[in-house]
């Protein structure tokens, strides 16, 4: 609230040029504007698929990556300089270099995202499973379970809340690349009207676009926590 | 010999120098032979080594030498016919109350049916009916620990080892989860290994009681408890018990006095 009271009152009251702030009516407008003439529907549509789609591929490799890290110590041992090393590159600074291999079609957009997400989810979930109490895996050992059978039916479930939160986080970070990615060299989605519109110095379309993605973060970090309600309720307090 | 239940034969352990330390002996040579049906307690000072020796059994530790025979066959790893209950509450938090106790069954591939039985008598057992489907964090420790009992027990194991299982319970609570495992006990007479630093308990519980000594653990009396079976918890005031807990306080007293 105390946000637009103060961002209409630099606006309204004629503090900030129109130029570089639009009003919070103006924003409203061109948003409408957005919606209905100029097809934003469809960028957001594609955001949302690019992220969806970038995160789940980084998800199906890294969980069980992250597990097998997490169980045994030969993997972890095998993969985690690597990742560790891999983790620090940032997912930006590939995007030139992914446009020289994929060109600016969907895969590059889905490659920074994955190169964003994966190593984190790995070694975040390497982390959660080789947490896991030393005595519940013990005390499966004593009730006959095998090797195989700790990872599935102790390290696995355990850890499952957690990697879910894990999932969360990173789906958050993945937003920010999305947007990185579709600045640079793209014909469609969120990021890619933002740039339109800092060419025809249209702020209220900038601003209005920023707000939707942060409306959708926060509808997917709301689906997300209750979906983790739903499937873990004996991990809340 | 005939085949004991459990024989621990010259069973030794040495960890190894932390860094800028020494080795540290936690137990020197130590030869136990445990009969079938005997229920056997462990008595010793807090860190004699008296958990160490319990997890070389159950597998979860190994000896530096030595090896521990459960009817004739050389331990070489934790397996489904030694059941341990430990002191930590270790019931899988994900799984009810059911699931837990069925989790050994389902390792075994036993069918459903017949899990569901064996499930439903040894909740009967440890009074826990109408909790089937509770979680362990909604119940209390003496609860929790009851299912622990009854997980140990479902899977039918050859031995039954307790590692201070009521430590982290008051006072009144212990006493009633003692009553409920001697109950259990007296009905099938499994044989039992059960470590603990409590007097009292060891001699309520116990056949037959082992002191240990204060570390390097080795086994300091093997003392006898005849007391007749059922028995009641009026028992704890009567002469016999009372001759029993001045003798094992003796002996225990020593060894404590070294450590404190």
């Amino acid at each position: 609230m105390l946000f637009v009271a103060g961002w209409s009152l630099a606006t309204y009251g004629g503090y900030v040029s129109p130029i570089f702030l639009a009003s919070p009516t103006r924003m409203i407008e061109e948003g409408w504007l957005l919606l209905t003439r100029f097809g934003f529907m469809h960028d957001i549509g594609m955001t949302i698929w690019r992220v969806v789609g970038g995160f789940v591929l980084a998800a199906i490799v890294a969980v069980p990556l992250g597990i097998a890290m997490g169980a045994w110590k030969t993997v972890e041992a095998f993969f985690e300089p690597f990742v560790s090393f891999a983790r620090y590159l940032p997912a930006s600074a590939f995007i030139p270099l992914l446009i020289l291999w994929a060109g600016i079609g969907e895969a590059q957009k889905l490659l920074v995202i994955f190169i964003g997400s994966v190593f984190q989810i790995i070694l975040m979930v390497a982390v959660t499973v080789g947490q896991t109490r030393r005595d519940l895996v013990e005390a499966a050992y004593t009730l006959g379970s095998s090797d195989a059978s700790v990872v599935w039916r102790v390290l696995l479930p355990a850890s499952a809340p957690q990697i879910a939160e894990t999932l969360r986080l990173v789906l958050g970070w993945a937003w920010t690349y999305v947007i990185v990615a579709e600045l640079i060299g793209s014909s469609s989605g969120i990021g890619h009207m933002i740039v339109d519109s800092q060419a025809l110095l249209n702020t209220g379309q900038i601003i209005f676009g920023i707000i939707v993605i942060g409306l959708i973060g926060l509808v997917s970090d709301f689906l997300f926590k209750a979906a983790n309600r739903r499937l873990f309720p004996w991990s809340l307090a | 010999m005939s085949t004991a239940a459990v024989n621990i034969a010259g069973v030794e352990r040495i960890f190894p120098a932390q860094a800028g330390g020494s080795p540290v002996t936690a137990l020197t040579p130590i030869d136990i032979h445990v009969k079938e049906n005997d229920f056997v307690t462990i008595l010793g000072p807090s860190g004699c080594g008296k958990s160490t020796l319990l997890r070389i059994v159950a597998g979860l530790d190994e000896p530096t030498n030595g090896l521990v025979e459960i009817r004739g066959d050389v331990v070489v790893g934790p397996g489904a016919d030694r059941g341990m209950v430990f002191q930590s509450y270790t019931l899988f938090p994900w799984l009810t109350v059911e699931r837990n106790i069925e989790f050994g069954l389902r390792e075994k591939g036993m069918p459903a049916g017949e899990r569901r039985d064996i499930v439903r008598d040894y909740i009967a057992k440890i009074g826990l009916t109408g909790f089937e489907n509770h979680y362990p964090k909604q119940l209390s420790g003496g609860m929790q620990q009851r299912v622990a009992i009854a997980r140990a027990l479902a899977n039918d194991p050859a031995i039954l080892l307790l590692d201070e299982p009521f430590g982290a319970l008051d006072h009144q609570t212990r006493g009633l989860m003692q009553e409920l495992l001697l109950n259990i006990w007296e009905a099938d007479r499994k044989t039992v290994l059960f470590v603990t630093h409590d007097i009292e308990e060891a001699i309520f519980l116990g056949s037959r009681c082992l002191v240990m000594s204060a570390r390097p653990g080795r086994i300091k009396a093997d003392i006898s408890i005849p007391l007749p079976h059922p028995r009641h918890y009026r028992m704890k005031a009567e002469p016999g018990f009372l001759d029993l807990k001045v003798r094992l306080t003796d002996e225990i007293r020593e060894e404590a006095m070294k450590v404190a």
